[in-house]
């Protein structure tokens, strides 16, 4: 029943919570729609805590995607033990870059008395089940070894069959339960994605790569408006 | 040619006293906020002197501004991939400390103190922890040369100077300072706009004014290293960027921006200049000598039946041709060609020209112990005519600010000045010698009617002289695309949300 509740129930939960409150923002409140950047009070520690933060995250983040949607490639490439090896090593390595980011990230937090002022309850929170969540992916890999395989047929065709509209938690419900909770935290992340920074994450201007430079606005020529001067 | 309108500001520096006025009027309308009390839109700095924040004309350290490599006009600090990598971190942004620390005082205690046998006293505390802190910078903290052995000689632009040069400013007869008080440009080629990956800095087509959307900056702060001046301020309690708006609600109505209104000096000027937008990447790209003539060439004569016709056909209106003929800016900049942008090596193409302040002349006690002006010991009554090569700072430093490093340029500018004053005192006091009156204007290629002009304008030029302020007609334009009839009885003047955080 509770293995429903976590596997089946709260993953729709969180995603619709994240569809819903995250347009509901966008359209009401677009003026919060960001990360509130305290580079400009603190700089050093955010340097190294938040670079290192974001590239091994990503990189982490992405392993996981990939896998879940190219599922046969990703079997290919894992079956060589070699890149097999690599790629776990590699993983470890990220996880422990990711997890050390996080500590500096928080005690730069706790220490500064400048960032700590602005800091909200909702960021304590988010800091926390990151940093729970991280390192319960690092003690998984180190203890349930070659999760990049296992990964493929357990949570692999759950996350699909909850895709699909048909949840068969079977996939995943024979697992050990801080398996079951790592993959709880990915959708409680997913929850609090609306409510928190996190939005900051579907903002990242891409669009930036090929506008032109400057932008002109017009308010007059309604039918032929310029809007850009190059 | 692309014919548009600008509102562009002229700052007159030999009349500017350094009162600090206007920062405080625009402070008190705009930025007396919770985030923004450090940040001065307006502000104004001594020079010889590292300004605000400090060291901000230092581009070696913010990387502000647009470099010019293989032709090719670039922002200094990253290209478009490099700035979304930067994203994360970005490694040129000033900290608060840079600017200062902003700080109250606990007045309450004046009043709440216990009896004792000590004065209350209100001590100061942070405005970004609640704690009390030791004040150890402020907003003008090098004003009028206080501390200029730790300050002033840092200012970037003594690097121009020789060692004895920089010596000398340093003797007690020789000191010498001016005020420099700074506004965003309002650029042509903003830096700061293209710095912003999420597109929120725009520049206004009817006006030109550069303003920066707070519902679409996303805090990836690439304006605040980006604009060379710093005159993008990031708000720390809210997460957004925020700039001068030149005052547009009070120019929509009418009004001048309130730092020009308040201006005890009366230095400031403000109107419309008519440019060729077509040229604007061309200027850019110009060579570093040619820069100002470059930008002054870009500004055409709104005098001009061709360019009327153009600039009509671009859909500017009757008013605001006749406000750019009338523009003050346009007699400052063009025709006279006695202001100059602030460092036009940056290469944003600012639209805030300043007249440089008159030179003071050397003076000092000679070897029979009397008072003697430099240049007078040869019997040369008109120490002006010298001044330039005895002047207590030297031309480089002023080339440095001002023509991006041509100094024949500035020269260019001050014979002019000189020429007015002493065209002036011929007509008033009439002891200048009509031969060297008519080689000085002839030097300096202006007119006694035109001198006369000048000093008008710069001495006694009523209200409505300095301000032109053309017609914006806002409401017109925003109700001739959106059809109000759409709206009617929905919103009345339209939802307003304050702008905090509620996430
Ligand atoms: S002065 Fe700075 S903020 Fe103002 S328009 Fe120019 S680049 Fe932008
Ligand atoms: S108010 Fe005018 S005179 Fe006073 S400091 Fe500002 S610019 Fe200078």
């Amino acid at each position: 029943m509770s293995d429903i509740m976590l596997l089946a129930v709260f993953p729709y939960l969180a995603v619709m919570t994240a569809l819903g409150v995250g347009i509901y923002r966008y359209l009401n409140d677009r003026f919060s729609y960001s990360s509130l950047s305290s580079q400009f009070l603190e700089a050093r520690a955010l340097f190294w805590g938040s670079v290192s933060w974001h590239y091994a995250i990503l990189l982490i983040l992405s392993a996981h995607i990939l896998a879940l949607l190219f599922p046969s490639k990703w079997a290919a490439l894992v079956g060589e033990p070699v890149r097999r090896y690599v790629l776990e090593i590699s993983g470890l390595g990220l996880a422990i870059v990711a997890v050390g980011a996080l500590i500096i990230l928080i005690a730069r937090r706790l220490t500064n008395r400048r960032v700590f002022m602005l800091t909200s309850k909702m960021d304590w929170l988010l800091l926390l089940v990151l940093l729970l969540q991280v390192l319960l992916g690092f003690y998984l890999a180190l203890v349930y070894r070659w999760g990049s395989v296992w990964y493929l047929h357990t949570a692999v065709p759950w996350i699909a069959s909850l895709f699909w509209l048909k949840p068969q938690i079977e996939f995943v419900s024979h697992l050990p339960l801080l398996v079951k909770l790592h993959f709880a935290g990915a959708f409680l992340l997913v929850f609090l994605f609306p409510f928190s920074r996190l939005v900051h994450f579907v903002t990242v201007p891409l669009g930036y790569l090929w506008r032109p430079y400057q932008l002109v606005i017009w308010n007059r020529h309604p039918l032929n408006r310029k809007e850009m001067l190059r | 040619m692309d014919i548009r309108a600008q509102i562009s500001m002229v700052f007159h520096l030999d009349k500017c006293i350094g009162c600090h006025t206007c920062s405080v009027a625009c402070k008190n309308i705009w930025t007396d906020r919770k985030g923004m009390e450090y940040a001065w839109w307006n502000n104004v700095e001594t020079k010889p002197g590292t300004g605000y924040p400090t060291l901000w004309e230092d581009q070696e350290k913010y990387h502000g501004g647009w470099k010019k490599s293989n032709g090719r006009l670039q922002l200094r600090s990253a290209g478009r991939a490099g700035t979304l990598g930067n994203l994360f971190f970005n490694p040129y942004l000033p900290t608060i400390d840079d600017y200062y620390e902003p700080w109250t005082y606990q007045y309450g205690e004046l009043f709440n103190a216990p009896l004792g046998a000590d004065q209350p006293t209100a001590r100061p505390i942070s405005l970004l922890t609640g704690e009390s802190i030791d004040i150890k910078a402020g907003p003008n903290w090098d004003d009028d040369l206080g501390g200029s052995s730790i300050y002033a000689k840092n200012d970037p632009n003594l690097e121009q100077l020789s060692d004895t040069e920089r010596a000398a400013l340093n003797q007690l007869e020789r000191l010498v300072f001016f005020y420099l008080p700074r506004i965003c440009n309002h650029c042509l080629n903003p830096a700061c706009a293209a710095a912003c990956p999420a597109g929120a800095i725009y520049k206004r087509g009817e006006d030109g004014i550069v303003l920066l959307s707070q519902e679409k900056c996303r805090a990836w702060r690439m304006c605040i290293s980006g604009c060379p001046y710093k005159k993008t301020y990031y708000n720390w309690g809210t997460g957004k960027s925020e700039k001068c708006i030149l005052c547009f609600p009070r120019l929509e109505s009418g009004q001048a921006p309130a730092c020009f209104h308040a201006c005890v000096g009366r230095i400031r000027y403000l109107g419309v200049l008519l440019y060729d937008a077509a040229g604007i990447d061309r200027v850019a790209r110009a060579s570093t000598e040619e820069l100002v003539a470059a930008q002054r060439d870009l500004i055409k004569d709104p005098g001009d039946p061709k360019v009327q016709a153009l600039a009509r056909s671009n859909g500017i209106s009757d008013q605001m041709l006749e406000a750019a003929r009338n523009s003050p800016v346009y007699k400052f900049v063009k025709r006279w060609q006695i202001a100059l942008p602030l460092h036009p090596e940056f290469r944003t193409l600012p639209m805030l020209f300043y007249v440089p302040p008159l030179l003071p002349v050397l003076a000092g006690i000679n070897k029979e112990g009397n008072y003697e002006v430099a240049g007078t010991a040869d019997g040369n009554p008109w120490p002006q005519l010298a001044a330039l090569e005895q002047a207590r700072v030297p031309l480089r430093y002023l080339a440095s600010l001002f023509t991006a490093g041509n100094e024949s340029a500035v020269q260019e500018v001050y014979r002019r000045l000189i020429a007015v004053r002493l065209a002036m005192r011929a007509r008033n006091v009439k002891d200048v010698p009509a031969n060297v009156l008519k080689q000085l204007l002839t030097q300096s290629g202006i007119t006694p009617e035109e001198a006369a002009a000048i000093s008008r304008l710069t001495a006694t030029p009523t209200f409505e002289e300095r301000f032109v302020i053309p017609p914006l007609a806002r409401e017109q334009a925003i109700a001739s695309w959106e059809d109000t009839f759409q709206h009617k009885q929905e919103a009345g003047f339209g939802f307003r949300q304050m702008p905090v955080r509620r996430f």
